[in-house]
């Protein structure tokens, strides 16, 4: 491959310097864009006037594509998505008069694709520039819903596409009038025309900017609860659908075996799972469990309602840009058919240094630890494409976003974990000490917050379980206490303390071993139903205040101390993902052992 | 190593650090490969960092001392640095641009590669579930290195980690299958080159290693180009003729500071303690060459072995390396002063793989409950020592100096080998078993019973 040295060069010391303008193309070549500068990712270009910000643009023979991120006179600069070797001032490129712009359709759904949406299977064993797969145009299952001659507005519902989530053929944003034709009941192919409204034709694959949230009629409170599974989560830092949460974590704490359990066990539709400069052997495992295991809601198997988008951190770097605002654009297109959609981005600390990376080549002034000044309102326009939405077309959806944060040395107050902070209404903090302990799910409970809290906490009372508020503020004081206490044991020990602080120390231990520690890796224990949740944290409540009351009878702590618990703290494992009697049952073998005491 | 030379161009407008500034060409791509000719006839090589226009900037890898402005020619290669690549490799040394250091021809094969590598389909990926035995317990047995796996070592100045890197280079093997390893030292002392020549000198003579070794007075840049010419060489030794492969690169901290000297030339922005802000992607563009694919039979086993700048490990280095890495084995300054070698710490160290890569039908059926049992079990001994050290020994329970006892059956028994001692798996786990026994029968509570009924001798016996 490669351009073979064509021209002698002036040779010697010539005028031109660094950044004078266009030298390579000659006047007839004005109106053919030619590049005049490569650096890594960044190329540039010189500039027709039509060429837009944000357009794509094809780079030379290898056909690198790119996206215009600045235009100065005649030059324009662009931000390349493949490996730029090779490229050389006076190759040719060619503005495609779009922006970047992804392909939708149903076969998202099991599908892997890299950062602009190009389907992975089939690429190839190795990535090579311009390599891609063939989309999955498998045919699916359509029934219309209007008859022609119907007026429908943009948003509305044509007809019902047959997967195990169920999709929607939608009139698409900004088209709406008279349904003039309807493909009958039966299987067509993603391309195929299946309606004409307005005279613009509909088909199940629609193309998307990805910069571009996609329109909504009007953002809704979110005040309807994610199940994830994970109690650390369900029960004290519980997220709302529509809502953001910021996972920050050190290496080794498990926020991608987090993040994992969530894609796997939450209740939301579907997810949009975008490994952002991530372990490509981490990819190949998610994609390898999602396909084996099976969803305990609709009995498929959970590949069949994620859409994975793989941007290894090997590949090239400023697809990782991309990737992100592809997965939310995905994520809305699934919401705009009324369905509950999580995002969750794995790292965004990667997706920032894509942005350092670029704008310390473009020479911006740098701001903190040479990230963008716009560092802050960029991780704010993401976060702020979640949301609980009422659609153009009257449904409800919501789009929740989950994103990593990977703070460098564990370092919680550097730019990116410090805005991301600001900008979230979740805070699952990771901590290194209870990671070590080999506490998992390592959330931290001094460290985390939810302010979605309150608003769940009525929804929970309307859904019938008022106590639910009460059980978290509970736990979350019990363990707050018991966290003071250890420091004070370290110093002491326990016998110095007295007997009812002993009794918290023990709550303390009793709760993290019995209910908020989740073994990921036992099928019994590694999703817990809402019911489950509460029937351990009622039962740990329940055993714990009989301990109270014996040592304010009097009883010694040390006999309270000496009970076997191991019932109780078996329990999550034994019961199984849903059998609340095994816990109950659990829980009087404990209170029976405890009544020996008095 | 050498191009198709079409046109020199002699002008050299900018002598800079490592770079030189070319004016006046034309056609020349980004990432090319270049050979520079000097006055004296000397020849070096090169990489386009950016091409503007006319003007090229080249990062000459054997430095710039001696170049000047007028004598200077450039030619440029029109492809990315592409070298040959084969079984040729095995049995041979060379320096850090793979030239030869042993008296022997140039490494010639049938084709060739290039260097930047080019990033495996995560689809195609295999998930790593295989072990390769490297004949140290303490690897093997805690923190089981896997096929396709990026394990590194992390270290600090003084202890043995060089040590460890050879003995495993020399020892590992995959269960008889094809197997071969790539070294590649980057910024080592000429004494540390010898060494650690003399120590794979009867793999070498096997031809199951290929050598490349940039020392601490070869020039800074040439160390950017070593581990890539060790991955380029790899990755063909496995995925096209089949073998498994381990790469050993050391001392990535040399490495990461040959970049952040390039990016401070080239006046980039720095970021944490003045490291380029893309030494994440950089270290993940080698580390990610490792791995396994659908379909192929071999596989890329990178250990990475990288000394922590004053022992901090929230240096950029090791941080970024374990965001990107499976694990890490990290040795400790406070077992190296008991005189133990391996001074591996059991309870900082972990292969995040080993889940899939050990157990029954892998290692040994018994093997994953021993290794979990193995490192709680010392996790409380260190809780006891601490304990012991505020309130004294004999204010301890019984079963509190079980756990002390532990401790040091672990590092006498289990922990200790010899530099040159070969052990084998079942060895290893005979020694682990032997150190949990040390305990009561009712404190190994993670290991199924059924196991424990297998190896606890009868009543009154001694353990074999």
């Amino acid at each position: 491959m490669g351009a073979a040295v064509t021209a002698p060069g002036s040779q010697g010391t010539g005028p031109q310097a660094v950044g004078t303008g266009p030298a390579c193309p000659r006047r007839d070549d004005t109106f053919r864009p030619r590049i005049l500068r490569v650096a890594g990712p960044l190329v540039e270009i010189t500039c027709p006037a039509a060429v837009a910000m944000h357009d794509m643009v094809v780079l030379g023979a290898a056909r690198v594509p790119g996206e215009v991120v600045a235009i100065q006179g005649d030059t324009a600069t662009i931000q390349a998505y493949e490996y730029t070797g090779g490229l050389a001032p006076g190759h040719p490129a060619e503005p495609e008069g779009r922006p970047l712009s992804v392909r939708m359709a149903p076969d998202l759904l099991g599908g892997v694709f890299d950062g602009l949406l190009r389907p992975l299977a089939g690429a190839g064993d190795f990535l090579t520039s311009g390599s891609s797969g063939v989309p999955n145009r498998r045919s699916w299952q359509f029934t219309p819903r209007v008859s022609a001659g119907a007026r429908v507005a943009a948003g509305d519902t044509l007809g019902e596409i047959g997967a195990k989530v169920p999709l929607r053929l939608l009139a698409p944003p900004g088209r709406s009038g008279e349904v003039t034709r309807i493909a009958s009941a039966g299987g067509h192919s993603p391309d195929d025309v299946l309606a004409v409204v307005g005279g613009h034709e509909v088909r199940m694959a629609q193309s998307w900017p990805v910069r571009r949230p996609r329109p909504v009629a009007e953002r809704l409170p979110t005040d309807r609860p994610l199940h994830t599974g994970q109690r650390a989560v369900d029960l004290l830092f519980p997220v709302a659908l529509g809502s953001t949460v910021a996972v920050p974590g050190g290496f080794g704490t498990g926020k991608t075996m987090l993040l994992q359990q969530i894609a796997k066990w939450c209740d939301a539709d579907v997810i949009v799972y975008v490994g952002c400069g991530e372990r490509g052997n981490e990819m190949a495992d998610v994609i390898e469990e999602l396909t084996e295991l099976s969803d305990p809601r609709t009995g498929g198997l959970l590949a069949e309602r994620t859409v994975t988008i793989a941007n290894a951190s090997n590949m090239p770097m400023m697809a990782r840009e991309a990737s992100v605002h592809t997965g939310a654009t995905v994520a809305e297109y699934f919401r705009d058919m009324g369905l509950d959609v999580v995002l969750i981005a794995d790292s965004t600390s990667r997706w920032a240094e894509a942005l350092r990376e670029f704008s310390s080549r473009m020479g911006e002034l740098p701001a903190e630890e040479g990230y963008p000044a716009g560092l802050a309102s960029r991780l704010a326009a993401f976060y702020e494409r979640a949301a609980a939405v009422r659609t153009p077309g009257g449904a409800t959806g919501s789009v929740t976003v989950i994103g990593a944060v990977s703070p460098p040395g564990g370092d919680r107050t550097e730019p990116v974990t410090a805005h991301t902070e600001r900008f979230v209404r979740c805070l699952w903090s990771l901590d290194r000490d209870l990671a070590y302990a080999r506490h998992y799910p390592a959330v931290s409970w001094a460290d985390s917050f939810s302010r979605d809290a309150a608003a769940l906490a009525a929804s929970h009372a309307r859904s019938g379980d008022p106590e639910w508020a009460t059980r978290r503020g509970r736990v979350a004081q019990l363990l707050a206490e018991a966290d003071r206490l250890a420091d004070l044991v370290e110093l002491v020990g326990i016998t110095a303390l007295p007997p009812q602080e002993r009794i918290s120390v023990l709550a303390g231990r009793l709760l993290r071993e019995a209910v908020i520690q989740q073994n990921a890796l036992s099928p019994a224990d590694a999703y817990s139903t809402p019911e489950k949740t509460a029937a351990l944290v009622e039962a740990a409540l329940a055993v714990i205040d009989r301990c109270l009351e014996l040592v304010s009878s009097g009883a010694p702590a040390d006999a309270v101390e000496a009970v076997d618990f191991t019932p109780l703290l078996r329990a999550r494992e034994s019961a199984g993902p849903t059998g609340t009697a095994l816990v109950a049952a659990a829980r009087n073998t404990v209170l029976a052992r405890l009544k020996e005491v008095a | 190593m050498s191009g198709t030379v079409s046109v020199e161009y002699t002008g050299v407008r900018e002598l800079r650090g490592p770079l030189v500034i070319v004016e006046g060409v034309s056609g020349v791509g980004w990432d090319e490969f270049a050979t520079i000719v000097l006055d004296s006839g000397e020849r070096r090589h090169g990489l386009v960092l950016e091409v503007n226009r006319d003007l090229a900037v080249v990062q000459v890898l054997e430095g710039t001392a001696g170049m000047d402005r007028t004598g200077t020619g450039i030619a440029f290669a029109g492809t990315p640095l592409r070298i040959p690549v084969g079984s040729g490799w095995l049995g041979r040394v060379c320096n850090g641009r793979g030239e030869p250091a042993d008296d022997g021809p140039p490494v010639l094969g049938g084709t060739d590669a290039p260097v930047a590598g080019v990033p495996i389909n995560p689809v195609r990926r295999e998930p790593p579930n295989e072990p390769v035995l490297t004949g140290v317990g303490a690897v093997d047995v805690l923190t089981t290195l896997v096929r396709g796996q990026k394990l590194p070592v992390f270290s600090v100045a003084g202890l043995p980690h060089l040590e460890l890197a050879v003995q495993i280079a020399a020892q590992a093997t995959c269960g008889g299958e094809p197997f071969a390893v790539v070294f590649a030292g980057m910024g080592l002392t000429h004494a540390d080159a010898a060494f650690v020549r003399d120590g794979l000198a009867a793999r070498s003579a096997a031809r199951e290693l290929a050598l490349l070794v940039n020392t601490a007075d070869d020039p800074v840049i040439e160390r950017l180009l070593t581990p890539r010419l060790a991955l380029t060489v790899a990755e063909h030794l496995a995925f096209t003729q089949g073998r498994h492969v381990l790469v050993v690169m050391t001392d990535m901290t040399a490495y990461s500071e040959a970049l952040r000297e390039v990016s401070a030339a080239r006046g980039e922005i720095p970021a944490r303690r003045a490291y380029p802000g893309y030494l994440y992607s950089d270290l993940a563009s080698l580390y990610e060459r490792c791995g396994r694919i659908k379909g192929r039979p071999g596989s890329v086993t990178v250990l990475p072995v990288l000394t922590m700048p004053a022992g901090d490990i929230t240096h950029p280095v090791p941080d970024l390396t374990g965001y990107i890495t499976e694990g890490q084995v990290v040795l400790s300054p406070d077992v190296h002063s008991t005189g133990t070698y391996p001074p591996v710490d059991p309870l900082a160290s972990l292969s995040r793989l080993m889940r899939k890569g050990a157990g029954p039908g892998r290692t040994r059926a018994d093997h994953p409950a021993v290794a979990a049992q193995l490192t709680a079990a010392l996790a409380r001994s260190r809780q006891v020592r601490e304990l012991a050290d505020l309130i004294g020994r004999p204010a301890l329970s019984p079963t509190d100096l079980r756990f002390l006892d532990l401790d040091d059956a672990f590092r006498h028994r289990f922990l200790t080998q010899r530099t040159d001692e070969n052990r084998s798996l079942d060895e290893a786990l005979g020694r682990a078993w032997e150190v949990l026994l040390t305990l009561p029968r009712s404190q190994l509570g993670m290991i199924p019973a059924d196991l424990l009924d297998a190896h606890t001798p009868p009543r009154g016996e001694e353990p074999t």
